[in-house]
């Protein structure tokens, strides 16, 4: 009786957390006007205008290509910085390590919103408004600490004795950090990675601030659409469904490292 | 030739791990560091290496101040008491590695790999990685990859101390074979005295940071010049009971005369200290002149095939260690004997006065 209990209960918790996801998919396969004449529980008259609206008009498709721009650029960038600051963080010990560990996490401690007005004025200044460096830079205010936060929980699990012994090996330390170390942090990297890829994928207020129309995401195309054509709920579910797809595509492929991650207790 | 550690100290937060430390390892020796948990030895070893800086002093090696020069530059293979091991390798790159690096041509490297792993008995293991190993087996490959660059100066932190018994007892055999054929300087560091004396070579005595002694391991362990030196050269510790010497006759510890015969002999009149190991009690007489000591059993304890049992004296208490499971009930009294000829006499400041005649089969049990 308690294994039914329990799957009933699994089963509720399921449907309430798909029926929004489903609603989009139904408005989706559905016209404007369908949509606003009748309600259904599953759409009668199929139909993929809607999608095929997104991929054939460069205003819409062109913002999912802007932010696949912007958040490859951010997750490397932070990479590249995280992971030299981890490893310095990990093995050595400097004058007020510990208080600039912490103050790299007090850099997520204030609403984005704070930095917004300074960014828009120094990005303009610096003639960067509008190009995917941009908000690929503005992102990693957020992503870097958190980067390196993750990356030396995973750096600090291996022995420093591995180190000490490739350089007894006659290792030089961009061999040994690059052919032996990355390859001890791999899940590291890959849960980094995706944590750096979502926050990147989902933020909207400064990829919305730092744009106009060069490097505007979908995101920032949604929420500026409403008002433009008026209220194209279809368009707009359409968009939303292939907005969910990348991050879901991700969290599929790193569901494993981010298990051992959960597991090392520093994500 | 060879390793020469001048006036070494290491100060790590204001708390000092090695003290003016004076060695000289020669080329080709076999050196065991000998000291308890926390007396330098790693310290040195890591000094030694060229991991850490020294905070005052110099290593010379062959005649040139190595003190400040990169561990990459150094000719130095080490093996650490974890197994250390690069995971990500299977166990032929892990050896391989060193090699590889020094940019050996293939044939070569094979060859010698393969060598290697045969002397440390690994041939069938080559292609899995470290994690599918037992411990031996690991612990075997991180020597492995020490060995096969022979570089001039080989370090052993503690290498078998995690392993199992048997484990232990079959690499150190190994080893002993291993470090025979080998031109470089090989250091060792060890708690344990046994396998210091199963090693033989010379022997580094270490306490808190300082050197109580240095000579040749079997000489060392027969005439331990401080009673701290014999003490850490002993396991368990040498015993040591309050001993006065007055008008030609000896008392040890409560009342218990002992003939002053053989090095006894030439003892001034005065307080001492006589020092004798637990391997050298017994529990009945074995011979013509051997002493009775009588206390009161404090503990026995098992351990393996031998019996320890914790003996009150007086204000003093010593140590038994019998061959063999004896169950002895606390609080009960019992006399043990030891043989005046086995007796180290220390004087009250801890230097040796007089150490038994060193007779090799004497040594009975090490």
């Amino acid at each position: 009786m308690k294994i039914q209990k329990r799957t009933f209960a699994l089963l509720f918790y399921f449907v309430v957390l798909i029926v929004p996801i489903y609603w989009m998919l139904n408005m989706s396969l559905r016209s404007n006007a369908d949509i606003m004449s009748s309600f259904s529980l599953y759409p009668s008259n199929i139909t993929f205008e809607n999608y095929i609206k997104v991929f054939t008009d460069p205003t819409w498709y062109s913002g999912y290509i802007n932010a696949m721009i912007y958040v490859s650029l951010n997750t490397v960038m932070s990479l590249a910085f995280a992971l030299p600051a981890a490893y310095a963080f990990s093995r050595f010990k400097f004058l007020g390590d510990g208080q600039m560990f912490f103050w790299l996490l007090t850099n997520r401690m204030a609403p984005p919103a704070v930095f917004l007005l300074p960014y828009f004025q120094l990005y303009s200044t610096v003639n960067l408004i509008d190009t995917h460096i941009a908000v690929a830079l503005a992102h990693c205010l957020f992503n870097v600490p958190l980067a390196v936060w993750i990356l030396e929980g995973f750096m600090s699990g291996i022995p420093k004795e591995i180190d000490e012994t490739a350089f007894i090996d006659g290792y030089s330390f961009p061999r040994f950090f690059f052919t032996l170390f990355i390859p001890l942090i791999r899940a590291g990297v890959g849960v980094t990675a995706f944590f750096c890829f979502m926050f990147s994928w989902v933020e909207l207020l400064f990829a919305r601030t730092l744009t106009v129309t060069e490097a505007k995401p979908i995101v920032a195309t949604m929420t500026r659409t409403i008002s433009a054509t008026g209220l194209d709920w279809g368009l707009l579910a359409a968009n939303g469904i292939l907005t969910i797809v990348p991050g879901a595509l991700v969290i599929w492929f790193v569901r494993n490292h981010l298990a051992k991650g959960f597991a090392l207790g520093r994500v | 030739m060879g390793l020469k550690i001048q006036n070494v100290s290491k100060v790590v937060g204001g708390e000092t791990h090695l003290r003016q430390i004076d060695l000289v390892f020669e080329t080709g020796s076999r050196n065991v560091l000998l000291g308890r948990t926390l007396s330098g030895k790693t310290s040195l070893l890591r000094i030694m290496a060229g991991l850490d800086r020294p905070t005052s002093g110099k290593i010379i090696i062959d005649g040139q101040d190595m003190t400040g020069v990169s561990v990459r530059k150094r000719s130095v293979a080490m093996v650490y008491q974890q197994f250390i091991n690069y995971p990500s390798l299977s166990v032929y790159n892990n050896i391989a590695s060193p090699l590889k690096i020094g940019g050996m041509p293939k044939k070569e490297l094979d060859r010698r790999v393969r060598e290697t792993a045969e002397m440390l008995h690994l041939e069938g293991m080559l292609d899995r990685i470290p994690a599918e190993l037992s411990g031996g087996q690991q612990q075997r490959t991180a020597i492995a990859r020490a060995l096969v660059k022979e570089a001039q100066l080989l370090l052993l932190d503690e290498p078998l101390v995690n392993l199992d018994y048997k484990l232990r007892e079959e690499l150190r055999v190994d080893l002993q074979e291993i470090f025979r054929k080998r031109s470089a300087i090989v250091v060792y560091t060890t708690t344990e005295p046994s396998e210091a004396l199963m090693l033989g070579g010379n022997v580094v005595v270490l306490d808190e940071g300082r050197v109580l002694q240095t000579g040749a391991t079997a000489m060392v362990y027969q005439r331990p010049e401080t009673l701290r030196a014999a003490e850490v050269f002993s396991d368990p510790p040498i015993n040591a009971l309050d001993s006065a010497v007055t008008h030609g006759g000896a008392v040890m510890g409560d009342n218990i005369p002992v003939p002053l015969t053989g090095h006894l002999g030439r003892l001034a009149d005065g307080a001492y200290r006589f020092a004798f190991r637990s391997n050298h009690l017994w529990l009945s007489s074995q011979e013509d002149g051997d002493i009775a000591i009588t206390g009161k059993v404090e503990l026995a304890e098992i351990n393996g095939s031998e019996t320890f049992i914790y003996v009150h004296h007086g204000k003093s208490a010593f140590v038994v260690q019998q061959e063999g499971v004896h169950p002895f009930s606390m609080g009960n009294e019992i006399t043990v004997f030891i043989n005046p000829k086995h007796l180290f006499v220390y004087d009250t400041a801890g230097q040796l006065v007089a150490a038994p005649q060193a007779t090799g089969p004497s040594n009975r049990r090490e």
